[in-house]
């Protein structure tokens, strides 16, 4: 059972996109939160540097050392990076985009001078090959196990494990880094815990995903859960769950229409966004457009109201208190008319009385109310 | 010279040469308005963002047709700007994830239709991957008129609307309280930033594209306070960095242009923050050298009138162990030396003691009194 699900190549190949996934939702909940998404990119694109130097310095490209080497890199990008921008010569997005393209080309150069044979294709390193994990194996009890499995596995349990025991500490210094501080809670030393846990994670997570891809595992579920709710415990289970769905239908889409399996993994978790994004509640496009329609009719219900009011028992009623005189006096469109009209018939508002719009007892109290008692008394 | 003269007789290299130049003006131009915006990063989304349209244009025209190819990747770099403003504006999301979203999903996407071309377009499709990490030498002389083209585009725009881009660079929201456009300018400027990018995609590719956009930009920033100096200093720092560029790589084996120019163009701006003037790293600690030993030397001639004062002598030689001891640190002979020049004190001799001893001068006198003055209750 256990050797059929291990042998069995597209449950690994789930199993690695899954892997990455969660490790990649676990981090980048709290790199959205303190607005540090973008060093994610900076950080999967310098990690190419450190693999190739790491290589030159020792020629292994898998096992523990380009591993180490890489998430240095990765580190080492976030240092310069945070120095440059304290400097106060260019501002942090600057910092980010002139730190991390150096690098790569740094890597891109040594790789075309010293490493044109080795098997470092900068295609792949953009783009990963989650596709062929199952061919990279290694023994565990006697049972051969993919070695990015094995990686992702022990990367996405040091995640969970840092991710349990730091919770508190994590909340607070997402939420207000100054309180953090002030209590002693070293939020500086968590905010590069949490970098060189992505840079980690980032570097085992190449070789299936790819730099880029790697970017939207990492930034786009957390980014989705954060429109759908509120409570920081729901947004990274709930980051955690987007990103495991987009594997398992990204992976079956991209069989059907045999395309990039990271690539379809990344592109849904896009899908998942754009959903949110027009359908969250409350805070949806969809939501809110319906709000703001809510709220205009009620607003024109009100003006309905105090119009009708201003003009009762005057000499213009006949005139004024008409649904056309909405439409030419106040210069709404008739369909503006109606809705107003109706909602206010809905709410007991108005009445029809000879032929005109009047106010109901609760109307007038409406009007009253939006007029302030002065108004009233001076009638 | 000769080997230079070499080099330039090939035609290969001059277009590459030209194009790369050419590049580095238009991104060195527009970069400083990016830069200045705080949209530096936004151009790497953008250029992430063209792949699915380079694909695209692949997909539609049906072959490798520059021209489709271009108007695809521009068409959704486009759609990537206007995503960006969508999710900023009605989300409580912060523009880093909303630029991390647009730049990973839209190369998702980009990855997928790469992958659909090569497996059904086979060989054609093979140029595409050039995208990626741009491939210079693939540079067609036919190629530059159009680079040209829309250079002379951007700086015609950058020009006629000279007033408007620096009022919305540096304050957005007066330019929208005098009644100007804010958004449409910035539409624009947005819009030319996908241009260049789009142009530029051939020869550096999506990954290096962004450095040549901030890193002229960063540059000529540490040199100057004016808006003009800088646009200028950007677009010559881009155009030598390509140029530069391209030579080294025609000159080496196997050296990809895109790295070298932006390595190029990085070693200018670790340059320009380290010696610019009035910014530049050196230039500060230099001058934060002079201000502390502008304070010392306050202090000396200080203790030296506080010495006066307490023996009632004008003209007390202060022994240099007194006034180490009234500092709290011996003074380096420099500050001596420093005080001397500008006629605040003078060596004296105070036999039969043999260390050195130093009097006030009448302008020393003067200036402790001032400063005392200046500084007391």
């Amino acid at each position: 059972m256990i050797a059929a699900f291990f042998e069995s190549i597209p449950a690994m190949i789930l199993l690695t996109g899954c892997l990455v996934g969660a490790s990649g939702a676990l981090l980048g909940s709290f790199l959205v939160l303190r607005g540090n998404a973008m060093l994610t990119d900076a950080i999967s694109h310098s990690i190419v540097f450190g693999i190739i130097v790491a290589w030159l310095l020792t020629r292994q490209l898998s096992g523990p050392v380009p591993l180490i080497g890489a998430a240095l890199a990765g580190v080492l990008t976030v240092v310069l990076t945070e120095a440059l921008a304290r400097s106060r010569l260019v501002r942090m997005d600057a910092a980010i985009g002139l730190v991390f393209p150096a690098l790569f080309a740094a890597g891109g150069i040594l790789i075309s001078l010293y490493a044109r044979d080795v098997h470092i294709h900068a295609e792949s390193v953009l783009l990963g090959e989650i596709g062929f994990v199952w061919l990279n194996t290694v023994a565990i009890l006697g049972q051969p196990v993919p070695v990015a499995v094995v990686t992702l596995g022990a990367v996405f349990a040091v995640n969970l494990a840092f991710v349990l025991a730091f919770w508190k500490e994590l909340k607070l210094a997402s939420f207000d880094p100054g309180l953090a501080a002030a209590l002693g809670f070293l939020p500086g030393v968590l905010h590069y815990a949490i970098l060189t846990l992505t840079s980690v994670t980032a570097v085992a997570a190449f070789d299936a995903v790819g730099a880029v891809l790697f970017i939207a595992f990492v930034i786009v579920p957390p980014a989705t859960a954060y429109l759908l709710t509120r409570r920081l415990w729901r947004m990274v289970a709930l980051a955690v769950a987007l990103s495991l769905a987009a594997c398992v239908v990204g992976y079956a889409l991209a069989l059907r229409w045999n395309v990039s399996i990271a690539g379809m993994m990344a592109s849904m978790t896009g899908v998942w966004f754009a959903i949110a994004l027009l359908a969250a509640p409350e805070r949806g496009l969809v939501a809110q457009a319906l709000q703001r329609r809510r709220a205009r009719v009620e607003h024109d219900c009100r003006a309905l109201v105090a119009h009708l009011f201003t003009h009762q028992d005057s000499p213009e009623m006949a005139e004024e208190n008409t649904r056309s005189a909405l439409v030419a006096h106040l210069g709404w469109t008739a369909p503006r008319a109606r809705a107003a009209i109706l909602r206010a018939h809905d709410r007991a508002l108005i009445e029809r009385r000879d032929g005109l719009l009047a106010l109901s007892a609760k109307g007038e109290a409406e009007a009253r109310a939006i007029f302030g008692t002065a108004a009233g008394l001076a009638r | 010279m000769s080997a230079l003269a070499e080099l330039l007789s090939s035609q290969i290299v001059r277009t590459v040469l030209t194009g790369a130049a050419l590049l580095g003006a238009i991104a060195g131009m527009l970069g400083a308005f990016a830069v200045l915006r705080r949209q530096s990063l936004l151009g790497d989304a953008l250029a992430h963002a063209a792949l699915p349209g380079v694909c695209l244009g692949f997909l539609i025209a049906g072959a490798r047709d520059l021209g489709s190819i271009l108007a695809g990747a521009f068409f959704t770099g486009a759609l990537a700007a206007l995503v960006m403003m969508l999710i900023t504006r009605t989300t409580r999301l912060k523009t880093d994830a909303a630029l991390g979203i647009v730049l990973s999903v839209f190369f998702a996407v980009g990855v997928v239709l790469l992958t659909h071309l090569q497996a059904t377009g086979g060989a054609a499709s093979a140029g595409l991957a050039s995208f990626l990490f741009g491939q210079a030498a693939a540079i067609l002389p036919s190629d530059l008129w159009i680079m040209g083209g829309a250079g002379l585009g951007a700086l015609t725009l950058v020009l006629a609307f000279w007033k408007e881009f620096k009022l919305v660079s540096f304050d957005p929201d007066f330019a929208r309280a005098n009644g100007f456009p804010v958004t449409a300018l910035e539409g624009v400027l947005t819009i030319l930033v996908a241009l260049a990018i789009v142009v530029g995609l051939q020869l550096v590719g999506v990954v290096l594209m962004v450095a040549l956009l901030i890193a002229p930009a960063a540059a000529a920033r540490q040199w100057t306070d004016r808006l003009s100096v800088m646009v200028l200093l950007s677009a010559l720092i881009g155009a030598a960095s390509g140029a530069g560029g391209a030579l080294v790589s025609a000159s080496m084996r196997g050296l990809a242009t895109g790295p070298v120019v932006v390595l190029i163009a990085t070693a200018i701006v670790i340059v320009s923050l380290l010696l610019a003037p009035q910014r530049g790293v050196v230039w500060q600690a230099l001058a934060a050298r002079r201000a502390r030993a502008r304070i010392t030397e306050a202090r000396i001639l200080a203790a030296m009138q506080g010495l006066s004062a307490a023996h009632e002598d004008a003209r007390y030689p202060s022994e240099q162990g007194m006034l180490a001891a009234a500092l709290g640190k011996a003074p380096s002979p420099r500050h001596f030396a420093e005080l001397e020049r500008r006629g605040l004190i003078r060596p004296v001799e105070h036999p039969p003691e043999t260390t050195p001893h130093w009097e006030l001068t009448r302008a020393g006198r003067a200036e402790a009194a001032a400063r005392a003055g200046r500084e007391g209750p």
